[in-house]
């Protein structure tokens, strides 16, 4: 195998499994025990199915994640594993900002990442942005200058082109 | 058909034609042993300690190719179990356990003999399911057989909270399965099957490597006429030895960290691996990048996740060894094996060099010996079980297999106390045979208490101690590797070995010459009744060859003698 293909590499895989009890602990513990990486991981029943998307972002070369989706495989709930190549890939940020902070200058940074202020309380104000993972790291590292309190990711989501 | 849960657990037994239950009742599984009390479609066993009971329905699959099945409590019953589910798990053997679990209102509430079993036999079980409602019983218990033994088998936890064995639902054992998300593939690609073909009949130098995968899918028979057919030599892994027969002229031995030279020349430098079921496991391979450098690789396996896992295959082929056997030896009819009569000399001379050999001794018994003179007497018609260390790997290289499913033992785990339980089973299953237990003085004490099992229930095992008063294997390392600093090895206090049988309800021997020891055996398959047999070995005696862990496989430490 040539050094290229022994790259680590950022990679996200969709895993589509029956939506049973500790089906998600199989996967997790799996990643957990094989010593793989989880950058991040979304999970959530797909509608009008008994199934579920698991989203996970994980970091490999090409025979670890020949690993990852072949173990992946052998668990009894796992129906099928997408390693995404060309894919549309989303992740959502929630961000609390200080009432104090310029709300127009906070508005306008949200709406270039396609976002906004969902929700206004007496001191604080929460911001919601919704894009590509890059963007959204973009936008974080933007947001740092109004003295953001609480950042949370959602993880990454991603379908198949 | 209204019944509890219980009785459910009991019908599914039988239904699937289980003949022996290993187990041992507690709290959450009362019920169930009620059921059990009043039915006689199957026996059950009450080993002395959970873990000797999973041990003794591993070594009863093992010898039958049957699913074992034990049955404990919750808890400790439980925890006890685990040791016996991640040695059939690592070695791919077909058992359904049942553990009780405390009832579903108290899971959570760290009740009384709560413990998380799911949890804990995720990683070491193919599949584990904990049962939450009296509706989806029958088809959990269903599923559980149709896991364990299908595609690349293993054990699998079925955990039932103790209200379910109560509660009262309708029983229909479904007749098929339908797992939409587990399909196993069983029948191998055809055009690579084809490809493979055509790079064995372009080989110089091919071998067969076989691994237990051949003998879980039965296939002893194709791959000795894949061998015969072609005239290609054949290594055997600890786990297939018996799959080609002892006096298989193709069959070069036993190969890894104490395979034989040729075994290991030959791997070493073969240029087409043919791998059937076997995993590339790293007592096998040596230092990877060392290992069989030469070579082009088809891989056989019905488990895709061990193709490609540690070394890079050119012809992966996803199937079971007998389905795909099935398929490629007629391909090979016009197969020239003159091409590899060349290769089957320079090996033949390499076996001729370095066979595997020992010195022998007339004033102390040397564990080879014991071994060789147990195939004299017994030979075929034994079944071998054996713990772990040096006395499973003599057992490996020198007892004459002839057939698979002869050789029983742990070998992906290494669990010591594994082989006098699995003797309990595989001679439940299989009476007529003479079952014999190789241990040695560490490893018997290990599930010493099954003694009584086999007593009470006179399952007539043989347990030759081959005793060194050392944990042999790891004083062996300390040996070579250590300086000599024994660091808790010695064991020079011991019980009296013959009193402890006989203060069970078995019998003992005490044995140290050649001739003491024909005495004791045949003694021994006389009086059908369970003995441990001390025979006092050559104490530094060493398992040679030996390739040191993460060594290449060519670098072999031999037998003194033959270093010239």
């Amino acid at each position: 195998m040539g050094a290229e293909t022994m790259k680590d590499e950022r990679r996200v895989i969709s895993i589509i499994v029956m939506n049973e009890s500790s089906v998600l602990a199989r996967v997790t513990a799996l990643f957990a025990g094989r010593g793989y990486n989880i950058e991040s991981l979304t999970v959530a029943p797909i509608p009008n199915s008994e199934m579920s998307h698991i989203t996970i972002e994980t970091k490999g070369n090409a025979k670890v994640m020949e690993q990852i989706t072949k173990q992946l495989h052998k668990l009894i709930p796992v129906y099928k594993v997408i390693e995404h190549e060309e894919m549309v890939e989303k992740e959502m940020v929630l961000v609390k900002f200080p009432i104090a902070e310029n709300l127009s200058d906070i508005a306008a940074l949200c709406k270039a990442y396609n976002g906004g202020i969902v929700n206004v309380g007496k001191e604080m104000i929460i911001a919601q942005v919704a894009d590509e993972p890059m963007r959204i790291q973009h936008f974080i590292e933007a947001a740092q200058r109004y003295n953001p309190c609480e950042i949370v990711r959602s993880g990454v989501v991603a379908i198949e082109r | 058909m209204q019944m509890s849960g219980a009785q459910m657990v009991c019908e599914a037994i039988i239904a699937e034609g289980v003949k022996t239950v290993f187990g041992y009742p507690g709290g959450a599984i009362m019920h169930v042993y009620d059921e059990i009390y009043k039915q006689n479609g199957f026996e059950h066993i009450l080993n002395r300690h959970e873990q000797a009971a999973v041990h003794a329905a591993d070594g009863y699959a093992r010898a039958t190719g049957e699913v074992g099945v034990a049955m404990v409590t919750s808890g400790p019953g439980f925890t006890n179990a685990v040791t016996g589910l991640a040695t059939a798990y690592m070695d791919s053997i077909p058992l359904v356990v049942i553990s009780g679990q405390v009832p579903l209102s108290l899971i959570g509430t760290d009740g009384f003999q709560e413990i998380d079993a799911v949890g804990i036999s995720r990683p070491c079980t193919k599949h584990n399911f904990l049962v939450r409602t009296i509706e989806e019983l029958p088809r959990i218990l269903k599923e559980a057989f149709y896991i364990a033994r299908s595609g690349r088998p293993g054990p699998v936890l079925v955990d039932v909270p103790k209200d379910i064995t109560v509660a009262v639902g309708n029983f229909i054992y479904p007749e098929t399965v339908n797992i939409p998300t587990y399909k196993p593939t069983y029948k191998g690609n055809k055009k690579q099957i084809e490809k493979a073909v055509e790079a064995i009949k372009k080989a110089k130098k091919p071998l067969i490597y076989v691994g237990g995968g051949a003998v879980l899918s039965n296939a002893s028979d194709l791959v000795r006429e894949l061998a015969e057919k072609t005239q290609i030599p054949a290594v055997e892994t600890l786990m297939a030895r018996g799959v080609m027969g002892a006096k298989n002229p193709l069959l070069l031995g036993m190969l890894g960290m104490h395979g034989n030279y040729a075994s290991n020349m030959a791997m070493s430098e073969t240029d087409l691996i043919i791998a059937l079921g076997a995993r590339f496991d790293d007592r096998v391979t040596g230092k990877l990048s060392e290992f069989a450098r030469y070579a082009d690789i088809i891989h056989v396996d019905i488990d895709p996740a061990n193709i490609a896992k540690l070394v890079d295959v050119d012809y992966p082929i996803v199937g079971d060894v007998y389905d795909v056997l099935e398929n490629m030896i007629p391909l090979l009819e016009n197969v020239n094996t003159d091409r590899y009569q060349a290769w089957r000399e320079i090996l033949k001379r390499y076996d001729t060099l370095h066979p595997q050999s020992y010195v022998d001794s007339d004033d102390v018994l040397k564990p080879q010996w014991v071994i060789e003179r147990v195939g004299e007497l017994v030979g075929e018609n034994a079944i071998i079980t054996s713990d772990v260390g040096q006395h499973q790997m003599w057992a490996a290289q020198h007892y004459p297999f002839d057939r698979p499913r002869q050789w029983i033992n742990s070998g992906g785990l290494g669990t010591m106390g594994f082989g006098f339980p699995a003797a309990l089973g595989a001679k439940r299953a299989f009476p007529e045979k003479t079952v014999i237990n190789v241990t040695g003085d560490g490893s018997i004490l290990m599930n010493m208490q099954e003694l009584v099992t086999a007593a009470e229930y006179k399952i007539p095992v043989i347990n030759l101690i081959l005793n060194n008063h050392f944990l042999g294997m790891v004083r062996q390392w300390q040996t070579f590797f250590y300086e000599k600093r024994y660091s808790q090895t010695d064991l020079t206090f011991q019980p009296n070995w013959k009193a402890l049988a006989e203060a069970c309800g078995g019998i003992g021997y005490d044995v140290a010459t050649k001739k003491e020891f024909d005495a004791a055996l045949k003694d021994a398959i006389e009086q059908d009744k369970v003995c441990f047999m001390n025979i006092a070995i050559n104490r530094f005696e060493n398992v040679l060859p030996m390739v040191p862990a993460g060594g290449a496989l060519f670098n072999m430490m031999l037998p003194q003698s033959e270093e010239k």
